[in-house]
Formats: structure tokens, sequence, C-alpha cells
């Protein structure tokens, strides 16, 4: 208990002396530093924060120090989290192979692969994207058709993957490919790591309705990729992409935690738009709406807070780890519709200085927001994994 | 504020579990129902809920408590709330909680270990209308000579049948609405103008209307000051809010499960119902609302454990806890009879029985709506 108690002071000092004050709060859009090769530092203060933090190994704080990672047990890894929360320190970088493929390769990549990749993650160095999904694969996920055709020393990669979010921008990606088409659908697929500069890659980048374009379509014309990264077993990718996924919905479910930009606080912008003491009718209704969803997400971070405390105490948290998805991002959803109807036009403005800085993100985010509820697991999928899984109701027929 | 149980508090839990599976089960509850039971409980049963302890659990030591707290009251109130056990819990808990808080040292020690013990019933006598709405007391308690006179009346009083003495909330000075003026007094049975009458409701449990004509009381009958009881007798109802929470949690978790195993036994289009889509997804958002409903519900009773938090804060999680469990249970009990289908309107089913309490419960002490203002109104927010 004490070297819990020590651990908790002494990184409690660290992060106090060592996050610059510009790296606290919340984090306004553009702010996110994305690791990679070619990793882009808006100011002086995120390359310190950034480096400090990786020279800690603290971007992997769970992962052994041979890899790069801080070496931290579960509760200190809490520790830190929590301290950094209580601090309101901003990630340092964001880097999705880190959430959701590092722990796949620590569980089931070669000694070799940890090498190759982990160790250039944990720095920093490599950023990646996820292809899994194609035209004509989205839920039924196992139906994707880009083949790895075997060539010897390395496989020849054809096809095409779609919604490839930062596809533009990424170093590697991990991508499912058919390695077998004359079994079962599942049966047939590997999971492989290749270079986004790999002679035949191409890359499309696709507008969303929030003008952002965050995502891509990629395509492999007869693409080379060694054997030697291919991650475990070969035809065995549907294991590993089933885990992965899991990582993926439970950082989905932490984005609120992180404050990353989309976080609108509903009970503190109401009043700017709705005054406190109006007695408007569709004011009062709009009030209600705001604090019955206010309420929602108060009882869903309550239940973060109690998944943690039941996991901690060795409780069988499958069944919670099962809803935080589908609840976080529909009441995200939600907020946004209540926001809306409280800023009428105000929150349906596109550009220019009639609208303020504020209400333009907002728009910008409720468009966003829709991305939620569709990417990593539709909610209507969520929905039978919760049937299905936690509930153990029969399959259809 | 730890939101999971302990490891005793889950001990006191099964505990509770297997002696109501075995001494009120829900047929129990459905014989007290059709023998019109008086007081709408089970004496015995009563009885042996005091030897067990149940209603020291959140008073001092001092007073015959257990001083066991709110979380382990709450795994009681749960299991409760399973069985449809229907007792006189919830009186000894919020007019108990209301004397330790507003009492004077001779109202605690003439009624506070006899509440424990079981000996003796007093019941709140609160609302005067069909909404819960504890501000807008109207019952009128004028100076007289060194007491005071009582009029006005009291409806669905709690447990109000029986009970030995009644805590009453009533108007001193101002009117509806206003938070001074309100003053709380402690009236015997017995006392000359006070009359009662059941109130039969859907759960079949104890409810009454008080009637006070030209009631004379003497000074010693008022608690706390004059004018200025409504700040402990909310703190008391919160009490309340959070038991009446976790048993409708625990209610509503029961129904839930009884429904998810009709839903893979029936078989209609030669298929569990089960494995049909629509009924699958509204099975995991009745799922996903218990999960949340109990985290709120963990969340208001450990606030009453933690010395930390102040009145305000235990206000707003009962509130929370009132409004997710209340919303959450109403709506599981909507679609365990819809899923049920023809068998689930009818009486030989417990369905009824458990929509029936739940809509009760959720009644007492304040609906969804009226926490949701409450909510709002303990939360501070920016002007
Ligand atoms: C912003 C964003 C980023 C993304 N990033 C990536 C990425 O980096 N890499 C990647 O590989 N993919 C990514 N995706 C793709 C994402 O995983 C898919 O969009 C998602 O799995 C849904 O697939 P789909 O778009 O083909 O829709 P479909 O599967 O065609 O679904 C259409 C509708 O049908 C419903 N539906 C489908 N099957 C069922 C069923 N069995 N029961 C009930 N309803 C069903 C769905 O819920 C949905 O409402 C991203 C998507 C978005 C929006």
């Amino acid at each position: 208990m004490s070297g819990i108690d020590d651990f908790r002071k002494e990184t409690r000092a660290w992060l106090e002396a060592n996050c610059p004050a510009s790296m606290r709060g919340a984090m306004p859009d553009g702010e996110l530093v994305w690791g990679g090769r070619e990793v882009e530092f808006k100011s002086e203060d995120q390359r310190l924060w950034f480096e400090r933090m990786r020279d800690k190994g603290w971007f992997c704080p769970d992962w052994p120090t041979e890899y790069g990672g801080g070496g931290l047990s579960p509760e200190e890894h809490a520790v830190l989290e929590a301290e950094m929360r209580r601090l309101k320190c901003r990630p340092p970088q964001i880097n999705l192979g880190i959430w959701m493929l590092g722990p796949v390769i620590l569980e089931f990549g070669s000694e070799e692969q940890k090498r190759a990749l982990l160790t250039p993650m944990a720095r920093g160095e490599m950023r990646w994207c996820q292809g899994f999904s194609e035209p004509n694969a989205g839920s039924d996920l196992a139906s994707l058709k880009t083949t790895a055709r075997d060539a010897g020393d390395h496989f020849i990669v054809d096809g095409t993957k779609i919604w490839t979010s930062y596809g533009d921008k990424s170093d590697w990606m991990y991508a499912l490919v058919r390695t077998d088409a004359t079994v079962q659908k599942q049966k047939g697929i590997s999971l492989i790591a290749l270079d986004m500069r790999s002679p035949g890659v191409s890359v499309a980048p696709i507008d969303l309705i929030s003008g952002k374009s965050s995502f891509c379509q990629v395509f492999f014309d007869g693409v080379s990729v060694p054997k030697g990264q291919l991650i475990g077993p070969l035809n065995g990718g549907w294991t590993l992409a089933k885990s992965l996924l899991q990582h993926e919905r439970k950082a989905m479910s932490k984005f609120g935690e992180f404050s990353l930009p989309t976080h609108f606080d509903l009970l503190e912008l109401l009043p700017e738009y709705v005054p406190a003491g109006s007695r408007s009718p569709a004011d009062i209704a709009l009030r209600a709406r705001a604090t019955a969803c206010a309420m929602d997400e108060h009882a869903y971070s309550l239940t973060v807070q109690r998944m943690g405390e039941e996991a901690r105490a060795g409780m069988d948290v499958s069944g919670l780890m099962a809803i935080m998805k589908l609840v976080h991002t529909e009441q995200e959803r939600d907020k946004f519709e209540i926001l809306l109807d409280a800023l009428g036009h105000r929150a349906l403005g596109w550009e220019g200085d009639e609208f303020s800085a504020g209400e333009l993100a907002l728009t910008r985010a409720w468009l966003m927001s829709f991305t939620q509820t569709i990417a990593g697991g539709a909610s209507e999928i969520q929905l039978n994994v919760i049937a299905k899984r936690v509930l153990g109701l029969p399959e259809g027929k | 504020m730890s939101l999971i149980y302990s490891e005793e508090q889950r001990m006191l839990a099964d505990t509770a579990r297997e002696f109501l599976a075995a001494k009120s089960p829900v047929a129990a509850q459905r014989r007290l129902r059709d023998e019109r039971a008086t007081n709408g409980f089970d004496p015995a049963l009563w009885r042996e809920i005091v030897d067990l302890g149940w209603t020291g659990i959140p008073f001092p030591e001092a007073v015959g408590g257990l001083e066991f707290g709110y979380k382990a009251l709450g795994a009681v109130f749960e299991e409760m709330g399973r069985t449809l056990c229907a007792s006189p819990m919830f009186s000894v808990v919020v007019s108990g909680a209301l004397l330790q808080l507003a009492g004077t040292p001779e109202q605690q020690t003439a009624w506070l270990p006899a509440l424990i013990a079981g000996d003796k019933r007093v019941a709140l006598a609160l609302d005067e209308g069909p909404r819960h709405d504890p501000l807008a007391t109207t019952l009128s308690a004028r100076r007289e000579g060194s007491g005071y006179r009582l009029d006005g009346s009291k409806v669905f009083v709690v447990d109000g049948i029986g009970a030995d003495a009644w805590l009453l909330a009533a108007r001193t000075e101002g009117q509806a609405g206003d938070r001074e003026g309100v003053s709380l007094f402690l009236v015997s049975a017995g006392t000359a103008g006070l009359s009662m009458s059941p109130q039969s409701l859907i759960d079949s449990r104890n409810h009454a209307r008080l009637r006070l004509d030209s009631v004379l009381v003497p000074a010693s009958a008022l608690l706390g000051a004059e004018g200025q009881g409504f700040g402990m007798l909310d703190q008391a109802l919160d009490r309340g809010r959070a038991c009446l929470a976790a048993e409708m949690l625990g209610a509503a978790e029961q129904l839930f499960a009884t429904t998810l195993d009709y839903l893979k036994t029936r078989v209609q289009f030669d298929a569990p119902i089960g494995s049909f889509q629509a009924l699958q997804h509204r099975a995991a958002r009745c799922y996903t609302d218990l999960c949340l409903a109990r985290s709120a519900v963990m969340a208001a009773l450990a606030a009453f454990d933690d010395p930390a938090s102040d009145a305000t804060t235990c206000g707003r999680l009962a509130s929370l806890a009132k409004w997710k469990a209340g919303e959450t249970a109403a709506h599981v009990s909507n679609e365990a009879v819809q899923m049920h289908g023809g068998i689930g309107v009818t009486d030989e089913l417990d369905v009824g029985l458990f929509l029936k309490r739940i809509r009760v419960a959720q009644a007492c002490l304040g609906d969804g709506d009226f926490h949701c203002q409450r909510y709002a109104a303990l939360t501070e927010l920016p002007a």
C-alpha cells in the first residue's frame, strides 16, 4: 500500500514539475499532437511535453521497459491516469497504434516484431492506420476481399480498404487480408503490418459532412509485404481482430475522459442561449431535456468509476465493457441534439464572422459526432453483442 | 467514495436474499394482497426482520443501532425489491433519520430505540396532493396557548395505518412554495381530532389519508426550530429516496431476469422469441439502463456514508438515483409486460405485481420530473 502511495507522490511531483502550464486544461481543436515519422509541434511546450513523457516511457505506461514502455503495474498505471486527470494534463500525443495494435502485438507478436514495431511506437515515431473496412465489408467485416497471395518470402497484396482514418498521414497500416478464400470466411483471414510507402499503395482522401477529411480510401496494387510482417498465425487474423476491436471500443469510450476537442459542457453552455429565469414553454422544455441528458452523463461517469473499481476487485466487468461505447457515443449524440435546439440558427452556421468560433466549432463537432455511433462497430452491432454475449439471447435463424 | 459493496455488505446482501427467498417470496406478497392484510405487511415477518437487525443498520449504536451505513441498508432494500417484500422498513428509515436530524434529545430517547426495536411505528405524513411536493405544504399550524393547533390533511402516508405516531410537515408561516415556515411536529396516535382512513393503491401496501381537525399539540411536539424544518426534512427524505431507488433497482433487475428467461424459452415462428432482433435490441437497452442505474444508486448510498459529502452533494446524488432507477424500473416493467404478450397482462403472472409496486415506489418521494428539476436546482450553474 505504501509503495503505491509513494508512487502517487512521486508521479504528482514529476507531473507538476514537467507538464508545462500550456499543456494543461481542455484541448482546443487542432492542438492534438500525432506521433509519427513526421511529428509536428505547434509550440515549444508541445515538444517538451512530448519528449519528457516519451523519455519516461509514458506514451505506453504499462508496456514492458524492454520495448520502450514505462513498465508500470496496473495500479501504478491507474494512478498515473488519475494524476494526469487531476492536473488536467493533455495527452502528450495521440497514436491509435498504441491503443489498439500494441496490446495485440504484445500478446500475439513474435519477439522480432515486438522489437521492430513496439519500440518505435513507444517512442512516438510510428503512426498507424487501421485497414479493416472495405466497400463491401463494414459491419460484416469477415466478408472482406483484399487478398494477400503467397509469393515465397513475401505476400502480394491486392484490393482496397475504405474509411481508413488518417490513411494519408500514417506511416504504417495494420490490415486484415484474405489468405484463404476456400474456407469459412472467418477462417481465411490474416493480420499483416505494412509500410504505407511500399510501391503499389495509393491513398485518396474522402470529405466528411463536417468539412473535415479525416479518412481515406486506400488502394493496393501488387504490394509486396515481407512474411515477417504477418502478425500471429496465418489465417488466424480473425481472433486477433476481435481482440483489437475490443481495445478500440475501450479507447473510444475513453475519448470523453481525455477531454478531446469534442467535449462541450451542456449545463455550462445552455444558460448562454436559454436564459436561466426564462419561463417560455420552449425554454422550460429545453432545460428539462438538458438536465436529463446531463444526469445520464453523470450516471455514465459514475459507471466508468464503478467499472474501474470492479475490475480492480477482480469482478467480471465484461457486461459493463460491452455497454460503454454505445452509451457514451449515444449520449454525445443526444447532447448535440439539445445544443442544436438551444442555439437554433446559431448552431447552423458554416463559416464566417457572423458566428463565434465556439459556435462554428460546435456545428462541426455535431456533424462529426455522427461518426462515433458508426465507427468502431455501429450502435446496432453493439446492441447485438450485448444481446448475444452478455444476455445470452439465442442467434436468429 | 466506493461504488461497490464491501465484503461485509455483500455478505449481508446474501443473507438477506436467502432469508427473503425463504420467508418472503413474491407469493407471500400475493397472499397479503388476497387476504387484505390490515397493515399491508406480515407482523411475524416484521419481527424476524427486526431480530435480524435490519432496522438498526443506519443508526448510531447509542440509540440501539448497528451503525452499518447506508450502503449496507441499500443492499437490504435491493433484496427486498427482488421479492417485493412489504414491511415498514421505509418508515423506519425516513422517520428515524428525521428524528435523528431534528428531534430533541427527549424525542429521540422516547422514539428512536423503540422504532429500531420494532416496538413502535412512526409514519411520515408529508404530501397533501397527488404528486410529491414537500414545499407545497399548507397544513396549518397556529400557535395556541403554549402549543399549536393543527388543521388540514395529508394523503398517501406510507405505513400510516396502525402507526403509533406521525411526523408531520406543517406550515407555521408563509405559503405553499416557501422554504421558510415549514415546521415539523410529532403527533401521537389517539390525539383528539386526528382521524385516518386507508387508501388502497395498486401495490396493496399500507397507505393512509390523515385528517387533522383542530388537533392541539404541546410545544414539545415541535422538532427543530419553528419554521425551519424544511432543510432537515429534505435530508431525511433523501435517505428515503436512495432506499426507494435501491428497492426499484432490485425489483427491476429481478423482473428483467424473469423476462430474459421468457425470451429464451417462449417459441413462436419455430424460434425462441429472444432470437428476434427487434426484441434483442430492446432487451439490450434495458440492460444498459440497469447498469447506469446501479452506478447512480451506489453513489447515492455511498454519499450518506461519506463524511465529506455535504447535504447538497447527497441530495443531488439521491435525485440522480431516484430519477435513473425510477425511469429505468418503469421502462423495464413496461417492456416486461409487452414482451410476455397476453400472459403479461394476467394477474396470474408476477410481472403485474412488479409493475404495480415499481409505479408506486416511483411516485413516492418524487417522480422523474421532480428529481430532474431538483437535480438542476442543486447543480450549481454559472450565472
Ligand atoms: C469516422 C469513421 C472512421 C472510421 N475509421 C476506420 C478505420 O480507420 N479503419 C477501418 O477499417 N474502418 C473505419 N471505419 C469504418 C467503420 O468501422 C464502419 O463504417 C462500420 O463498421 C460500419 O460499416 P459500414 O459503414 O459498411 O456500414 P454497414 O455495415 O453497411 O451498416 C449500415 C447500417 O446497417 C446496420 N447493420 C449492419 N449490420 C447489422 C446487423 N447485423 N444488425 C442490425 N443492423 C445492422 C448498421 O448498424 C448501420 O446502421 C470508420 C468509420 C467512420 C465513420
